[in-house]
């Protein structure tokens, strides 16, 4: 299936205080998340992000383990991560709760469309097909199932 | 011949694994969403209770009613699980599991980013988030990708203020913060043998600001001698011959006191670079530099003597707390101006008990100095046990003589 989206540029070494501060967290209430993410890299990223691809630098979602992040930005209404890398805790994170990552580094124009296809193995920007590693059939299972707790509950 | 990590895990590098964890543990702020994906799935029945635990450490005692409303949900649901409990006051999580609880070769995984600090008894120990956390209550098992590893040989003993931060904070300068991405860090070279356990706990501390998934040592006499003192009787690993994705030389003679400058862990200077900048606080302890010989080391610089700034010392758990008091550690830092905190993490991840005004600016012992952690429009400067003491005394960050 492909998607697409504007894209919402952020630099490298993105670490998960920066996407959801540690002031935010002790809440069950999302909306919150939501609406405080990025809060710290730049205030003005929320609004952009619904129906987005964020593009990223190197080592997305470095630092802490709070899974805040990748719930913060999956509810936001981002459709995919493109990184040339992302930190393992919030890879992880991110497939576990059903938020597209992909590993590519592309050139990022702000608003410019990203258009991928995880199943085919491709990510698209500005006339440039890029192509992907596919994630291991396990995480290829957990995110089709819509995340992990999907994942667990399909298999029971 | 096979990495640590490949041994432990039983794959090569590159390959996926499904293995049973030997521990797995949460604290109060991750345990809030591991419980709440674990309700979503819909089991009635968790796994092997005896190998999961719960400890309190993030926020001790609770700062405002909602944090408190959150932690009795979370202590309710322990207690009602026969899952270790540890409340608040018991002290960090990675502190209290490196009490005699893990074990050299187990598979050991926190829902805490810093799990990582384990791999110092020759256990693979990682971070997981709270969902993955949530199918380990489930099923008692979870997929790792055997990691790559770097080796990194230290030679050599330390000479005069530098001690095991230092190193630390060298490696992960060397290394930059993604220089280890998906990979493990195994620590080996004669100069291994002059490391303590808190040494150890301290490099493993920081592996993960460098990406990697664990940070190891092999088990060995110093390993055997500190858990036998814990009541645990284990066996040492012997290293194997094995090849490393990379390799990075340290000589521990060769460091000086160093401090990593906001807002990045991999940005570092000698602390004589950066000497007389002016603090407003001084922070001792976390799960890198809040056990009982760091207290003590803070102790004998400052005692007899009056910090000229506030000064908070958290001790990491309540035996470290309890040694302290014992020995008298904790009343010469009381005496000499400091404040004393509920074991625990204290204001390292900003939350409460230390959090820092806009414009303030902090020497940390602790591993993160990111933009606003522990305030908005706040610095952290991460040092040592000996610069957080030596800076304390003169209110600006100062070279610690030698001790």
């Amino acid at each position: 299936m492909t998607s697409k989206g504007p894209a919402v540029c952020v630099g490298p070494d993105i670490d998960t205080d920066l996407v959801i501060a540690g002031r935010y967290l002790r809440t069950k209430d999302h909306s919150i998340w939501v609406e405080h993410v990025f809060e710290d890299l730049d205030p003005s990223l929320a609004p952009l992000l619904e129906g987005s691809v964020i593009v990223a630098g190197k080592n997305f979602g470095c630092g802490s383990s709070r899974e805040q992040a990748a719930v913060a930005i999956r509810e936001a209404g981002v459709v995919a991560v493109v990184a040339p890398s992302f930190a393992r805790i919030f890879f992880r994170n991110a497939i576990n709760v059903g938020l597209p990552l992909i590993e590519c580094d592309l050139t990022c124009t702000e608003g410019c469309l990203v258009t991928f296809d995880l199943s085919e193995g491709w990510v698209e920007a500005e006339g440039k097909r890029h192509s992907i590693h596919p994630l291991s059939p396990r995480m290829q299972a957990i995110l089709s199932a819509g995340g992990l707790v999907e994942y667990w509950r399909n298999q029971r | 011949m096979a990495t640590l990590s490949e041994r432990i895990l039983g794959g090569n590098a590159g390959e996926y694994v499904d293995r049973k964890v030997d521990r797995a543990y949460v604290h109060d702020g991750t345990g809030v969403l591991t419980l709440e994906a674990w309700k979503r799935i819909g089991s009635e029945r968790l796994t092997d209770t005896t190998r999961l635990s719960m400890l309190f450490d993030h926020i001790v005692p609770a700062n405002n009613s909602t944090t408190a409303t959150l932690q009795h949900e979370l202590r309710e649901f322990a207690r009602g699980s026969f899952m270790h409990f540890s409340d608040v006051g018991c002290g960090i999580c990675h502190q209290i599991m490196s009490e005699g609880v893990v074990l050299p070769g187990e598979v050991v995984v926190g829902a805490d980013s810093h799990s990582c600090t384990l791999g110092a008894f020759g256990a693979f120990s990682t971070g997981v988030g709270a969902t993955d956390m949530a199918g380990i209550w489930l099923t008692g098992e979870t997929w790792f990708r055997v990691p790559e590893t770097i080796g990194i040989h230290l030679s050599g003993k330390f000479f005069g203020a530098a001690e095991a931060k230092d190193l630390a904070l060298t490696y992960v300068s060397r290394l930059g913060m993604d220089g280890a991405t998906y990979k493990a860090l195994e620590f080996i070279g004669d100069g291994v043998l002059g490391l303590s356990m808190d040494d150890r706990l301290v490099l493993c501390n920081l592996s993960v600001e460098t990406g990697a998934k664990a940070g190891l040592f092999y088990a060995d006499d110093v390993t055997v001698q500190y858990l036998a003192r814990a009541g645990q009787m284990v066996q040492p690993q012997v290293p194997e011959p094995c090849s490393y994705a990379q390799e990075l030389t340290i000589d521990l003679s060769e460091i000086v006191p160093l401090v990593a400058v906001p807002h990045r862990v991999d940005t570092v200077k000698p602390v004589r670079e950066i000497a007389g900048l002016p603090l407003d606080q001084v922070f001792v302890g976390t799960c890198t530099n809040g056990r009982y010989s760091d207290l003590a080391r803070f102790a004998r610089i400052v005692k007899g003597k009056s910090v000229a700034v506030r000064t908070i010392v958290v001790p990491a758990s309540k035996a470290v707390m309890a040694e302290a008091i014992r020995t008298g550690v904790l009343s010469d830092l009381v005496d000499a101006g400091c404040t004393i905190g509920t074991p625990g993490c204290g204001p390292c991840l900003g939350a409460h008990m230390g959090v820092l005004g806009e414009g303030e600016v902090c020497l940390s012992t602790a591993n993160r100095n990111f933009k606003n952690r522990m305030g908005v429009g706040a610095a952290i400067y991460l040092g040592s046990v000996a610069t957080a003491a030596a800076s304390a005394l003169e209110g600006e960050i100062t070279e610690p003589e030698v001790n």
